[in-house]
């Protein structure tokens, strides 16, 4: 538009040619007609007024287009108009430069400790008035940051579990990304089996858990005979099943038996010494934590909200009651009263003797907590799904479990990936409040880095401050375009 | 027995293949096993309680408590309150940042989410940016911002921002004027009942006109009048009986007047702004969800833009909106216990962190914290539903 | 379709997740604690240490995460004492709040967390006090522009504290036997308080004068605040056990006598070796080249050696930590040696 415009003002600089094919363009525009007829173009018809050719369309006045007019339509249209403009620019002066003089144009990149970024009055080689961000300090205390105190040579652990982590979940969330069944198994099998083994370091203690005391002292050998007598009972409850139903009791034993060889299997690895140090959740730290809590939150929480949901819309009375209850508890109590409660109270409440290690009740705490909101997500899902699909279902003689499974959870769980995705946000936003109850999550080392006096500046925090939010923000932002990316690419299924 | 009462022609069914008895089995095993689970863990609760010689029971709720609050609406005393005070105390402060939170992020709310549909690229852009960063920023590192970083930016405590009729600013609180009452304030309190009783009889009367004969009666500003000029007519009447006190300078800082704690401040900006965010994209999302047609009837029927929004997109919108701004009610309330990380006197901080502390009795206080907030959310929620149930389409 | 995928998956994963969840929460509870301590930290081979969160002088991690402090030193000499290697600690961060129930659960061994010896802690919270590793008091800082020279001085002031502590109560006594009043701004977290603090929140911030000559650290000017005169109350800091279990609390507080009485012997981490020759019969038992006092108490004899060898003695660990060369710059005071004047004073080794 903008190059047309121009165009047609240097019109009437250009003699004759162009007053030959048409009237001069740029003649004055209130009045375009007028130089039409001012010069006809004899054409060799008979009736001289009459034009042979269209006149070709004349540009907009400069003032109906081009940026100007875009300006001029869209923010002076009219006085109140106007003057929500000008108080939004004036929002937009009032924040950005002073952002960006201090994020970047004042900002000290480099430095060894407080001199760098504290004012001359203060101590330090800025010259009064200074004020900008010590990034310097971010970038010391980065490593901190992501991995909170855990041990230095130890770091490849982290970094193998997070490279696995993010290798395998890419790959999921890109829906045209082949091998998804494979991935799914990796991701929910296979990686935290590794991660728990590379974080903590393995080699956990089995003791056993039956009452076999007697004859066994707690260790090894007591653990796996215990968990042979935990398998025959529950071989025999999947037999005992199968015939109470007049069924062929084979293939039930036969998934029970698999299933407690998997766990065996799973257990041992755990037992087995790889050799790796042993690294206690209290050095964990940073990103490392906040991770650790958001995924095995949301983990944790999408089979048992899937679980409560079903309660939720189930026929049997009491089954629905806890439903309600549990839902309706969690969702009604902050998450902080939670974590005091996993942090203060929990311990009360176990046998006397048996610790939970302090990352664990306060996973304990948020897997609750999120299985809440979780189950109320899958039931949104299930109530979108009409009800000729469950009438289609049992038509066809499938049992609960086989139209659930096969039929409605299918859809409902598209249908809910969106939400799944929005209670991951609000739960990784959540991880946050850990650090009041003294688990150091990415917010809490960032804070606890404030106690070292050598980098001690006024401008310390809000540096800190800006670089967290920074990074929440890349995160959170990341998940809920991916998250309107799938609602878009799903809406096109039912209705 | 179901199976019996099938009838003498019914096959033999194995008794797990009866749904209603399956059913019955797995509750009772259910019912069985929750059961088994809380007695456990109550009776280890005990035994460790003991163990520990740690007191249990109510008892401690009518001890002194022996600590100051800063911010109280009851008659606090450390030497002679009780922990049981030191509950109300908490809940009421809890409820103060609640209710004007939600107040706040409300309007905010509403005017953002408009600003974002504007027209004006400028003002949608801004409303854009500010929903999208407040939405994806974890409220507890706002409320560190606010308070840590904004608030710091406040003049000292001993050269306070004097702002006039305004009381004084600086960064450990606004100390506004106290109003003071004087005799005749009870004329001026009734002038007021009485303007407000007015207003709803004359809203009614031209409701009912306008019904009748179409005509529109200038209801705001009457209302408007009526709720100014009435007490303000009382209040000279009376012979003026409302005077301020406004803070002086003491020793250190301001002293007197009606003191806002910046702690209170420094939440109540965080929870606004951060659910604000969360508002304003419900609100754009039940105008955008009005049906285009019902703007475009309204324009035919000659009614301008103001009117149209009023009269017929935002009442349709608020009936998409309620259930959504019901939740952000009850998260904002649950959130603003997060007033533990900076001091401000909640429910959670003074009751089950100070309390809490001082005498170790864990369980009972945080069952009491959780079913205080448990009951809070309830009451919303009921609010709310009957609110919306007033507010949906009667279907004729 | 790859969604179709997903759900296939999705159910195997969600059986195998929970049956995990289960088995790996039972694992990692399985270490339960005994009656008897000092098997179970032998058995774990690390000492779990409950700490604060970050108190310089005291407990304090650096930027590498390695713990420092008087209350850190403590819990080294016990695991340098049972295992003869100082580095066998786990340390557990705690909160005010926290620190009790830690203990009580068995969460930690020991709580090695400036924590003040009062009667109703020691009676009625299932814990054990039994020495005092640092003769504590609360007191004040103010900001020294104010010029205010004493505590009385100090009616309307704002004062900024940590909830939770005995503090929060001292204050409210000692303000209401002055008839003064005050604002309390009490946090959670002790860097809240010192960020307060330091914005200029509070006139006043109150805790244990060695808490003060700490945080006063992390201040942007430390020079420009100073601490008033007034010692407000008694804070006997000390290490804290559970309840029922004499040989782990005597563990503990022999540890600590050992420390103190070294430093009366005159045997230091530079010296211990020499002095392991000495004829004196004191340091004889100390270092346990004489008689069976580390059996008695569940230890290898030379018990008192590791402790020295490896942390110092008590002298040695104050100076390291929160001494007059130490950015905190406290001095002795009451934390002097009996026969210097202080309250450190340990019963003999015989």
């Amino acid at each position: 538009m903008a190059k047309e415009t121009k165009t047609t003002k240097s019109v009437p600089g250009v003699k004759g040619k162009a007053a030959d094919v048409a009237a001069p363009e740029g003649t004055p525009v209130a009045y375009p007609h007028t130089a039409d007829s001012l010069a006809p173009v004899p054409h060799g018809g008979n009736v001289a007024y009459v034009r042979t050719e269209m006149a070709s369309s004349e540009a907009p006045p400069a003032l109906a287009s081009g940026p100007v007019a875009w300006i001029r339509e869209n923010l002076f249209s009219s006085i109140p108009n106007t003057v929500l403009t000008l108080l939004a620019l004036y929002v937009i002066y009032v924040i950005v430069p002073p952002l960006v003089q201090f994020a970047f144009v004042d900002a000290v990149w480099s430095g060894t400790d407080r001199t760098a970024c504290a004012t001359e009055q203060q101590g330090g080689v800025q010259p009064n008035g200074w004020f900008g961000a010590c990034w310097a300090y971010v970038g010391v205390y980065g490593e901190q940051f992501i991995y909170g105190r855990y041990p230095d040579e130890e770091l490849w652990r982290v970094d193998i579990v997070g490279l696995l982590f993010f290798g395998a979940l890419i790959p999921l969330l890109i829906p045209s990304a082949p091998f998804k069944r494979e991935n799914i198994i990796f991701i929910s099998v296979v990686f935290p089996v590794v991660a728990l083994v590379l974080l903590t370091g393995g080699h956990f203690e089995l003791n056993g858990f039956m009452p076999t005391g007697f004859l066994f002292e707690p260790g090894m050998v007591k653990f796996w005979v215990d968990y042979l007598i935990l398998s025959a009972i529950v071989v025999g409850i999947a037999y005992a099943i199968a015939r109470a139903s007049d069924k062929d009791p084979m293939p039930g034993m036969r998934g029970a038996a698999i299933f407690m060889v998997g766990i065996a299997i799973i257990m041992a690895i755990f037992a087995v010494d790889f050799g790796l140090e042993h690294v206690p959740t209290d050095r964990w730290g940073g990103l490392l934590v906040t991770m650790v809590i958001a995924v095995t939150g949301i983990a944790v929480s999408l089979p048992i909200g899937i679980v409560l949901a079903l309660g939720r819309r189930s026929h049997m009375p009491i089954v629905r009651f806890f439903s309600v209850v549990f839902i309706e508890f969690w969702r009604g109590v902050p998450l902080i009263t939670v974590l005091f409660m996993s942090s203060v109270m929990l311990p009360l409440f176990l046998p006397e003797g048996v610790t939970f290690d302090k990352l664990l009740r306060a996973l304990v705490g948020v897997a609750m907590f999120a299985s809440a909101y979780m189950a109320e997500v899958v039931r949104g899902g299930l109530q979108a799904i009409p009800k000729g699909q469950f009438e289609g279902a049992m038509a066809l003689g499938l049992n609960y479990n086989q139209m659930m499974r096969m039929i409605v959870m299918p859809q409902a769980l598209k249908l809910v990936i969106p939400g799944i995705v929005n209670t991951f946000i609000g739960l990784f936003k959540d991880t946050t409040l850990v650090l009041i109850i003294g688990l150091f999550d990415f917010l809490g080392q960032i804070q606890s880095s404030f106690t070292d006096p050598t980098w001690a500046t006024p401008v310390q925090a809000l540096s800190a401050y800006l670089f967290a939010a920074f990074v929440y923000f890349v995160f959170c932002f990341g998940m809920s375009r991916y998250s309107i990316f799938m609602e878009r690419r799903l809406d096109t299924g039912h209705r | 027995m179901a199976v019996t009462t099938a009838g003498e022609s019914a096959p033999r069914v194995a008794l797990l293949n009866d749904p209603k008895i399956r059913a019955w089995i797995v509750q009772i095993l259910l019912l069985v096993v929750l059961v088994w689970l809380t007695y456990v863990g109550i009776q280890n609760m005990f035994a460790n309680l003991q163990a520990a010689n740690i007191a249990s029971g109510f008892g401690f709720l009518n001890r002194n408590a022996g600590f100051a609050i800063s911010q109280s609406l009851l008659d606090y005393d450390q030497a002679t309150s009780t922990f049981g005070r030191v509950f109300f105390v908490g809940l009421i402060n809890t409820l103060i940042v609640s209710i004007v939170g939600v107040v706040i992020a409300t309007i905010l709310g509403f005017v953002v989410g408009i600003a974002r549909l504007s027209q004006n690229w400028v003002v949608s852009g801004i409303a854009t940016v500010y929903i999208e960063t407040l939405r994806n920023i974890p409220l507890l590192l706002q409320i560190f911002v606010w308070y840590f970083a904004v608030l710091r930016l406040l003049p000292g405590r001993r050269d306070s921002l004097d702002m006039g009729f305004l009381g004084q600013l600086n960064i450990s609180g606004w100390y506004a004027p106290k109003p003071i009452y004087g005799d005749g304030i009870n004329l001026v309190l009734g002038a007021l009942v009485i303007a407000i009783v007015a207003i709803f009889v004359i809203a009614r009367w031209a409701r009912k006109r306008q019904e009748q004969t179409g005509e529109i009666f200038p209801v705001f500003w009457t209302s408007v009048g009526l709720f100014i000029g009435l007490p303000l007519i009382a209040y000279f009447i009376a012979g003026m009986p409302l005077s301020f006190e406004y803070p002086e300078q003491g020793n250190f800082g301001p002293r007197g007047g009606a003191r806002i704690y910046p702690e209170f401040i420094g939440l109540l900006l965080a929870l606004s702004f951060y659910t604000g965010a969360f508002i304003a994209e419900i609100v754009r999302a039940g105008i955008l969800g009005v049906n285009k047609g019902q703007t475009e009837a309204s324009h035919a029927l000659g009614l301008r833009n103001g009117p149209t929004l009023r009269l017929v997109i935002v009442p349709q919108a608020l009936r998409i909106i309620i259930p959504p701004l019901t939740s952000q009610y009850l998260n904002l309330t649950k959130n603003s216990s997060l007033a533990v990380a900076i001091a401000y006197p909640d429910l959670v901080s003074v009751f089950a962190g100070t309390a809490l502390n001082q005498t170790g009795q864990a369980v009972e206080i945080l069952m009491m914290t959780m079913l205080t907030y448990l009951a809070l959310s309830l009451l919303i929620s009921a609010f709310m539903n009957w609110y919306n149930a007033k507010m949906a389409l009667v279907e004729r | 379709m790859p969604l179709e995928k997903i759900r296939k998956g999705a159910w195997a994963m969600k059986s195998i997740l929970k049956g995990l969840v289960g088995v790996s929460v039972l694992a990692l509870s399985a270490g339960a604690a005994s009656a008897a301590t000092l098997d179970d930290v032998k058995s774990r081979d690390a000492l779990k240490c409950g700490v604060s969160q970050g108190l310089p002088g005291f407990s304090n991690p650096d930027s590498d995460g390695n713990w420092s402090g008087l209350d850190v030193d403590l819990c080294k000499a016990v695991a340098a004492a049972i295992f003869d290697d100082a580095s066998k600690v786990e340390y557990v961060p705690l909160s005010a709040k926290e620190r009790f129930t830690a203990l009580q659960s068995g969460e930690v061994d020991l709580l090695s967390r400036n924590t003040t010896w009062t009667m109703s802690r020691d009676t009625q919270l299932g814990l054990n006090f039994s020495v005092v590793n640092y003769y504590d008091g609360q007191g004040f800082m103010v900001r020294s522009s104010m010029g205010i020279s004493s505590a009385l001085q100090l009616s309307g002031a704002a004062i900024c504290t940590n909830t939770g502590t005995t503090t929060e109560l001292n204050v409210a006594d000692y303000f209401r036997a002055n008839n003064m009043d005050y604002e309390l701004v009490a946090f959670e977290k002790a860097d809240e308080v010192v960020a307060a603090y330091d914005a200029g929140r509070c006139d006043v911030y109150t805790t244990d004068q060695s808490g003060i000559y700490a945080q006063r650290l992390k201040l942007t000017n430390p020079d420009e605040h100073k601490v008033l005169p007034e010692v407000i109350s008694k804070e006997p800091l000390g290490p804290a056990v559970r309840q029922g279990d004499d040989q782990w609390q005597n563990i503990i507080k022999w540890v600590h006598f050992a420390m103190v009485e070294a430093e009366e012997s005159g045997v230091t981490q530079g010296n211990v070796d020499e002095m392991k020759g000495s004829d004196n019969p004191n340091i004889k038992r100390l270092l346990g080249t004489e008689g069976e006092f580390g059996t008695a108490i569940g230890l290898d004899n030379d018990w008192g050696y590791r402790v020295i060898k490896h942390v110092g003695n008590y002298g040695e660990a104050f100076a390291r930590n929160v001494g007059p060369d130490t950015p905190l710059k406290i001095a002795r005071g009451q934390n002097a040696l009996w026969s210097n004047g202080g309250l450190q004073y340990a019963p003999p080794i015989r």
